[in-house]
């Protein structure tokens, strides 16, 4: 069951929302999906899901393109708070479940396993606007996965939840992963891609400016800090072709190279100005390259 | 058809279970009774409190001196009016008038000509009953001596004022009758604010439901497993279901109420609302126009309710809609003394006026049948119209968000529903 982008534009009179994006998502696989506001990801969400359909290329999921006969299978978390207020939390859940094509009983027996699961069975009878905006999103989650969706879209499912309930709702996600499920999700939070998603995209404008493994998108960004914790000083170490930045520590001093290969000549380096305790390359992460990509005022 | 049927189900079940819906409907019904039974009420409430009776006494000042026991006699029979002779000089019981001391008195002469002379004097810029009732007394009393004078028989006095026989023919091919035209004017005027209300109060109440929707984004689940297409005529007719069962409960109300009501003497107007006189065909007409004009305005709310994104906005974007079924009522209402004015038979074509103007018509006048049908067909091919137009606004209008609130917004959400 793989999730097909190829070539997808989406333009809005003159204004292009979606530039010739490209992804492939795995069966049992996630996906990240990053980006700044505004950058286009609930545009391509919304086509994914049928809403909104593409100027240019086409979206398939396995090998068929989504439409209302899909429904049941997809389950869609909306960025923003999908819920009505004044409805209590059952009958709310009944009613949506009920639209992904699931029988009355079976979705009550889901709500109950789900209100159990994310430890809120208390608010079965009350109305959605009486909780607090971590437990709405909890409702928002079961209302998502209830009706055991083939394909999740998951419109920055972490927000507003404290980090205890993180980690409940990331193990049903895994769960799902685990299952087979495909999973599609954007984040600000670049932590979590990064423990979570194989594969990611950041996109900035509508441009899919990064594409790719995590390890793939952490090599090709051609940038890592090498940490020297040694005695001696090791300014000198800094007009080594390749080094691009240098911040002198209490410890030593942390390098940033273009290449691998400076690494090697900064160890031979500082071991020949002294002894050192400890040497160590590290990647970038995520959040450094999300930030060098897109740019600092969007961090 | 699986969803329609559960968007359908959701948008009347929560609506009817709601506690607001549940406490307006019981207050009309309590209204409803308590308008039936207003003459039970009004005579408890008077036996409680007791009649005033200084507030009822008239003072007189009688010059001629023969004219006070007539009108006593005249005017006390009839009514709990009691009159006293009074032996200030009337600018005494002037000053008292002016001093709020006496609500009123009246001053009786005779000239030479045997002619009553009478003079009222009053504070109060409202006074009409007794005025009135002194006026007839004395006429009766001037009359009486008249013919005295004249040395005239009772019988003769009598011939003297026989009332002549007078009826009322309109030979106009569509005027009913009198009688009829009464009381299907009564009908009529009910049924008029019954459609009216129920218009303007389900269609608003959709156009609500939509902007809620949207605003708390529900809106984006739900049409990812349904469509906006169905999604608004599910609502449309959902909401039109909770107006039905609202309306029918009403009636039903009224039903008992009027007739177990004590309140038999009422006459008139309740009197005209008798199930007896009820005309079939008008009441027919009542719900097919009560029908068709509901599912145009509900139409057009869901449209325009799909184009806000704050529930605040709503009222505003509704208001074109709200004015022309204020229109349609005004028009109506103008038509309801003369509905044979000449800009009632135009009006009545406008699909959005129909619903009120030309279901006067049809209840005041006998129209040629050809009337009536070719107003619902116009109306219904409107309908049809407005619900292919209403669904392609829907579908883009539901995603849009942003400060929209003007009906500019209307053409990019046909774009936007494109594409």
């Amino acid at each position: 069951m793989t999730l097909l982008l190829e070539n997808v534009t989406k333009r809005f009179g003159d204004f292009t929302a979606v530039d010739h994006l490209n992804l492939s998502v795995e069966e049992g696989t996630m996906y990240g999906f990053l980006g700044a506001n505004g950058a286009g990801k609930t545009t391509t969400f919304r086509m994914v899901l049928g809403l909104l359909t593409p100027n240019e290329g086409t979206i398939t999921w396995n090998g068929k393109r989504i439409s209302y006969a899909t429904s049941p299978e997809i389950g869609y978390l909306p960025e923003e708070r999908g819920l009505y207020p004044k409805m209590k939390v059952e009958d709310q859940l009944v009613f949506l479940g009920e639209l992904r094509g699931m029988k009355k009983n079976d979705a009550k027996k889901a709500i109950d396993h789900w209100l159990e699961r994310f430890e809120v069975p208390q608010y079965k009878n009350k109305r959605v606007e009486e909780l607090s905006k971590g437990n709405q999103q909890k409702i928002q989650v079961i209302a998502a996965l209830m009706h055991n969706p083939r394909l999740l879209i998951l419109d920055e499912p972490f927000s507003g939840l404290d980090p205890v309930n993180v980690e409940m709702l990331k193990s049903a996600i895994l769960d799902f992963r685990n299952n087979g499920a495909t999973i599609v999700f954007s984040s600000h939070r670049m932590d979590h891609v990064e423990e979570l998603c194989e594969q990611l995209s950041i996109i900035h404008k509508g441009n899919q400016i990064v594409r790719g493994s995590l390890r793939e998108v952490k090599r090709s960004f051609g940038r890592q800090n090498v940490q020297i914790k040694a005695d001696h000083d090791l300014t000198a170490l800094e007009s080594i072709a390749g080094v691009t930045g240098f911040t002198k520590t209490v410890e030593g001093g942390i390098f940033q190279i273009e290449d691998e290969k400076v690494a090697q000549q900064l160890l031979t380096g500082a071991m020949q100005a002294g002894p050192i305790r400890h040497f160590e390359i590290e990647e970038p992460s995520l959040q450094e390259i999300f930030i060098a990509k897109v740019g600092k005022e969007h961090a | 058809m699986r969803e329609f049927w559960i968007i359908f189900k959701q948008a009347f079940v929560t609506k009817a279970k709601a506690k607001s819906f549940i406490i307006t409907t019981a207050i009309m019904v309590a209204a409803i009774f308590i308008f039936a039974n207003i003459g039970n009420i009004v005579d408890t409430v008077k036996n409680v409190t007791g009649d005033d009776e200084a507030a009822n006494e008239l003072k007189v000042i009688d010059n001629s001196g023969v004219l006070f026991p007539m009108l006593k006699a005249q005017m006390e029979s009839a009514d709990s009016l009691k009159l006293v002779q009074s032996d200030l000089a009337e600018s005494e019981l002037e000053k008292q008038v002016k001093e709020g001391k006496l609500d009123s008195f009246v001053t009786l002469n005779l000239n030479e000509g045997n002619t009553i002379q009478a003079k009222y004097m009053t504070k109060s810029v409202i006074d009409f009953d007794i005025p009135g009732q002194l006026q007839e007394s004395l006429q009766t009393i001037q009359t009486q001596m008249n013919a005295q004078q004249l040395s005239l028989t009772g019988e003769q006095v009598q011939s003297l004022f026989t009332p002549i026989q007078f009826e009322q023919k309109n030979v106009s091919p569509s005027a009913k009758s009198e009688e009829e035209l009464m009381q299907a004017s009564v009908l009529v005027y009910v049924l008029m604010f019954v459609i009216y209300f129920s218009v303007i109060m389900y269609s608003s109440m959709i156009a609500m439901e939509v902007a809620t929707e949207k605003s708390s984004r529900v809106m984006e689940i739900l049409i990812s497993s349904v469509s906006p297409v169905k999604h608004m005529f599910a609502k449309v007719f959902g909401i039109g279901m909770l107006g039905i069962v609202q309306i029918i409960i009403y009636g039903l109300a009224g039903f008992i109420a009027f007739n177990t009501s004590k309140t038999k003497e009422t006459g008139g107007f309740l009197d005209m609302l008798n199930l007896s006189n009820f005309n079939v065909a008008t009441l027919v007409y009542a719900v097919i126009f009560f029908l068709l004009g509901y599912f145009l305005y509900a139409t057009l709310a869901a449209l325009l309710g799909s184009l806000v994104s704050r529930t605040e906005d709503v009222q505003q974007m509704i208001m074109p809609m709200s004015l022309l079924i204020v229109a349609a009522f005004l028009i109506a209402m103008a038509g309801l003394n003369n509905p044979e004015l000449g800009f009632l038979k135009y009006a009545s074509y406008f699909p959005f006026f129909t619903p009120l103007v030309m279901f006067l018509r049809v209840g005041m006048l006998n129209l040629p049948l050809w009337e009536p049908l070719l107003s619902i067909g116009i109306m219904l091919v409107t309908l049809f119209l407005l619900g292919w137009f209403g669904a392609r606004v829907y579908r883009g209008g539901v995603l849009m968000y942003g400060p929209s609130r003007s009906l500019k917004d209307i053409k990019k959400a046909v774009q936007l529903g494109k594409e």
